[in-house]
């Protein structure tokens, strides 16, 4: 945990974005989380993605259940609204803020926990659902709060602290999240901030359900040997398939990617997702090939990051349900109530 | 023997999914639409198809809608229930059923009246398609009974032509086995019996329908725009009358649009997080399930009360515990919606006890949760909810404002100088919220289940904590000065003023004018109070504290509103004697009668109306 109170001043030279702020205006409170703890390199990236995206920072809502992840969203955007829930429960309380606001950018953070475990089903019904929303799993592999116990997405055999090993099989969140009906679909490591925060970008761009599941190493109960959520595992056996990029219309397109096959996805807001394909067979636009790779990969021992799959036409929620263009919750008397007229024919139908 | 007109109670055995509904419904309706008071009570299983089910309708002059015990009419259409059927028959009353089969001698009663009319053999040569000779048996019992019972045949023909309107090749055939029916009753009974009906006015400018569809309708007219709920009897159709409603009424003129969203959850406990989500975000958002699902969303309900977050959830209530009668009345879920959820938790209540309230009300809860600030639960039954009964017509203010309570827009934040969300800047215990998004640098806060501070801040420092659950105290008393108050009824006949006095609410207000008069029959004359609401305002305890004894009536085992009213008003329970009935059909004015009898009797002292007493 920082102690240190982050100071109110910033350095002069410091960035400022197209809306003239700077990442500082992006950030949250001080995070109570354990030094070198990889939630906290993921709140890093949603600050830094954020900023660069220039959206203003009141304009997100941010919304987790229980556990290490979901303390996060206090540690950034400080101007939003962020509601910590119950346990397991963010997808529910996040889709009735989706509802009620859809021009809100909704950021639900989860854990491995919260999402596979206690909050599987609402994972599960909220990617059908199709909320137009950023989801992250900050996913450890443990629980950390209550002092490490497996989680249900720590691999068969990997082993806690004290050399236990975990009999049971992991559940994939990103896989599942694939099956039904996710239209973003990306894995990334918290340890790699190149890769995150155009990842990250994206998926704040994407219309639809976009869901990153982040490995983020436990500093204080799964990162030993013998653990598959590790620093030192994620990036020996971590493999990059697509590296994306998010591009603003008139943005330089800067990136230093090594060179592969390049894609871009012109967006429906004029916007530009280009992919870099570090595997030339790779096909980000199939949805069952990704599911395919993703598991193949994994008997290997190998865990695929980068963006997975993507469907830059996705329609969200709302397209479904066909709601108005304007909030639900900015509408009164005088667009809702059909007035007593109408209540003479409702009531003629009763007699 | 002379002949009684509008006072029966006509029961139809079916079976379940055989297309009896619709024809039983338009029995009822024939008689409201000739202006006589009718309550109608489905009895159904938990089943879709082909277990027993039952339709009950009350034919009363004087306006009686409470359940009442023994038949009149029989109309036996199950084989299966038949001796079942037939015993519930009172003396003197009829038994009208297929004949085409002989009825069995054991089923024989001679103090009923037999009335068989061999439908199943009518119908063969006529229809020559099984199903529909299936489904026109019901049409063609109800054209007998409107010979028996003398209804205006021009009221059942002209609901056939308006059911069936753009169905038209459905008419004739329907009309046809109508005057089947008709004609053989004529022919071949004695029509009309002594039990008929007669045109009256005494159903007025009133309305027949249910109170879910009334919920939906008042969500509807109070602003709901989010809508999240899980499927469950009996509370399924309030979802679906706000959606059927909602369809027609809420539609942008142009983009066809919605200005609604309905979703249809995964769980019980995803619906409350839905609607807490929505309300948070400022969308006036509400939910309906019956006791499990209040079960399962009792953790969310105690987020919503310390995080002070409105919601408004429809309890339809169902007999328990478990999954218990799913398909019967109870009031059983008082405790556990009072106290929904762990930790010192306490939650609005209210009690609608007709469609119109149940309309008032959907409204009313929406105001109040936000209002408050707070989870609003509106306890219905079954009964209520699920059963066309007489109602007075909607109405609606058309210079009614929504009340969306304290909420603060980007101006008044810019003219506010300190902002805490959980401050008691009013001393009414409610403070000051803002929707997400209002304001690029002020009023955002964190919302959360842990306890915080009046900033919205995290601690764990015992004198906020304390602090803030004081506060929330203090809500609770404004919560109390908000709620619809309970109608009270004194008598003034007595010099020393009434000493007893009867305590109900919800549906087991149905019975009540009819007890009443049965107990002035017996020289017994009680004041009353209709609880509308919890927290108890102040009439309650006037009511309570001027009457020496008070009979608390409800439909459960344990008399959980007698023990609220102990443990929030701390009554003497001596005083409170508890009349429950709980066997999952409505609670009958004669039980009421009964009870309050033997209480009577039992004790000597208690005054009597001197002209009885004599």
């Amino acid at each position: 945990m920082t102690f240190v109170a982050k100071p109110k001043a910033h350095h002069p030279r410091l960035p400022l974005n197209e809306i003239g702020l700077t990442r500082r205006d992006y950030e949250g409170s001080v995070s109570t989380l354990c030094a070198g703890c990889g939630h906290d390199s993921v709140s890093a990236a949603i600050v830094q993605a954020c900023a660069e995206l220039s959206i203003p920072p009141h304009r997100f809502a941010k919304v987790s259940g229980i556990g290490c992840s979901s303390k996060t969203p206090s540690y950034f955007l400080n101007k939003s609204h962020g509601f910590n829930s119950v346990h397991g429960r963010m997808p529910s309380v996040i889709t009735g803020a989706n509802l009620a606001n859809r021009d809100l950018h909704c950021i639900g953070v989860s854990g491995d926990g919260d999402s596979a475990s206690i909050g599987m089903g609402q994972f599960a019904h909220i990617v059908r659902r199709r909320i137009n929303m950023l989801y992250i799993v900050d996913n450890n592999g443990t629980y950390g709060l209550t002092k490490g116990q497996f989680s249900a997405t720590s691999d068969k055999g990997s082993t806690s602290k004290k050399g236990a090993p975990n009999l049971y099989e992991p559940i994939d969140l990103a896989s599942m999240a694939l099956q039904i009906g996710a239209s973003f679909v990306a894995r990334s490591f918290s340890g790699d901030k190149s890769q995150l925060v155009p990842l990250l970008k994206a998926a704040l761009h994407h219309k639809g359900m976009a869901f990153i599941d982040v490995v983020s190493p436990c500093v204080a109960f799964n990162n030993h040997d013998g653990s598959t959520k590790s620093y030192e595992y994620i990036r020996k056996y971590g493999q990059n398939v697509v590296n994306a990029d998010f591009i603003a219309e008139h943005e330089e397109i800067t990136a230093d990617y090594q060179p592969g096959t390049v894609e871009d996805i012109n967006m429906p807001d004029g916007t530009i997702l280009r992919m870099y394909k570090l595997d030339e067979n790779y096909d980000p636009h199939d949805r069952v090939g990704a599911l395919n790779y993703v598991q193949r990969r994994k008997e290997q021992g190998e865990i695929v990051t980068g963006l997975l799959y993507v469907d830059p036409d996705a329609i969200d929620c709302h397209d479904i349900l066909r709601t108005v263009a304007q909030p639900l919750n900015e509408m009164g008397e005088l667009e809702l109530c059909p007035g007593n007229s109408a209540l003479a024919s409702i009531n003629e139908s009763y007699r | 023997m002379g002949v009684s007109y509008n006072d029966f109670v006509i029961r139809f055995a079916n079976v379940n999914g055989s297309g009896s509904a619709s024809a039983n419904g338009m029995f009822a309706k024939a008689l409201f639409r000739m202006g006589i008071p009718v309550a109608t009570r489905n009895i159904f299983p938990s089943n879709i198809q082909g277990l027993p089910t039952w339709y009950e309708v009350r034919v009363n002059e004087r306006g009686y809608l409470g359940r009442r015990d023994g038949v009149d009419i029989m109309v036996a259409m199950n084989a299966e229930t038949l001796v079942e059927d037939v015993a519930s028959i009172k003396p003197g009353g009829y038994l009208l059923y297929d004949n085409s089969k002989p009825l069995a001698k054991i089923l024989r009663r001679d103090d009923i009246i037999e009335i068989g009319m061999p439908i199943s053999t009518m119908l063969l040569p006529e229809f020559v398609d099984a199903k529909q000779r299936s489904l026109f048996k019901n049409i063609t019992y109800l054209g007998a009974l409107s010979a028996l019972l003398n209804i205006d045949f021009e009221v059942i023909t002209g609901m056939v032509a308006t059911q069936y309107k753009g169905k038209d090749a459905l008419i004739a055939p329907n009309i046809h086995a109508l005057e089947l029916g008709r004609k053989y009753a004529y022919e071949y009974m004695v029509a009309p019996l002594p039990i008929q009906v007669k045109r009256s006015d005494k159903v007025g400018h009133r309305i027949m329908v249910d109170g879910n569809t009334a919920a939906g309708l008042g969500c509807v007219y109070g602003g709901a725009t989010v809508c999240a709920w899980y499927p469950i009897t009996p509370s399924t159709s309030v979802a679906e009358a706000f959606e059927l409603h909602a369809n027609r009424l809420r539609i942008e003129s142009g983009t066809e649009e919605r200005k609604f969203a309905i979703i249809q959850a995964e769980d019980e406990l995803a619906a409350i997080g839905v609607v807490i989500g929505a309300a948070w975000n400022g969308a006036r958002s509400f939910t309906a399930t019956s006791g499990p699902g209040l079960s399962l969303m009792s953790e969310f309900l105690g987020l919503a009360y310390f995080a002070e977050i409105p919601a408004v959830l429809w309890d339809i209530q169902r007999a328990g515990p478990s999954t218990g009668m799913p398909t019967r009345t109870q009031q059983s879920d008082v405790m556990a919606a009072a106290y929904a959820s762990h930790g010192d938790t306490k939650h609005p209540l209210l009690f609608p006890a007709t469609a119109k309230e149940c309309f008032d009300f959907a409204a009313l809860a929406l105001d109040l949760a936000d209002r408050l600030q707070t989870p609003i639960i509106v306890l219905s039954d079954l009964e209520l909810g699920m059963n066309d009964n007489l109602s007075e017509p909607f109405e609606w203010d058309d210079n009614r404002k929504y009340d969306r309570g304290k909420v603060l827009n980007a101006q008044d934040l810019d003219n506010t100088e300190v902002f805490g969300r959980y401050l008691d800047v009013d001393g009414d215990g409610i403070g000051y919220r803002t929707y997400p998004g209002t304001h690029p640098e002020k009023g955002a806060f964190f919302t959360r289940g842990t306890s915080r501070d009046e900033f919205a801040a995290y601690t764990e420092s015992p004198e906020a904590y304390e602090h803030n659950m004081q506060r929330l105290l203090r809500k609770w008393h404004t919560a109390s000065t908000l709620v619809p108050a309970a109608e009270i009824s004194q008598q003034d006949n007595s010099q020393q003023g009434n000493k007893v006095g009867i305590l109900y609410f919800g549906t087991t207000a149905l019975p009540m004018p009819e007890a009443l008069d049965l107990l002035v029959e017996e020289g017994i004359q009680l004041d009353t109070c209709r609880l509308r609401s919890f927290p108890f305002g102040e009439e309650v305890r006037t009511f309570m504290e001027s009457h020496e004894l008070v009979f608390v009536v409800e439909q459960n085992r344990d008399g959980q509103m007698r023990k609220l009213l102990i443990n929030e008003g701390e009554y003497n329970p001596q005083d409170l004697i508890s009349i429950t009935y709980y066997a999952g059909l409505s609670i009958s004015a004669e039980f009421i009668k009964g009870e309050v009898l033997e209480y009577y009797q039992a004790n000597k002292k208690l005054p009597r109306l001197t002209q009885v007493q004599s």
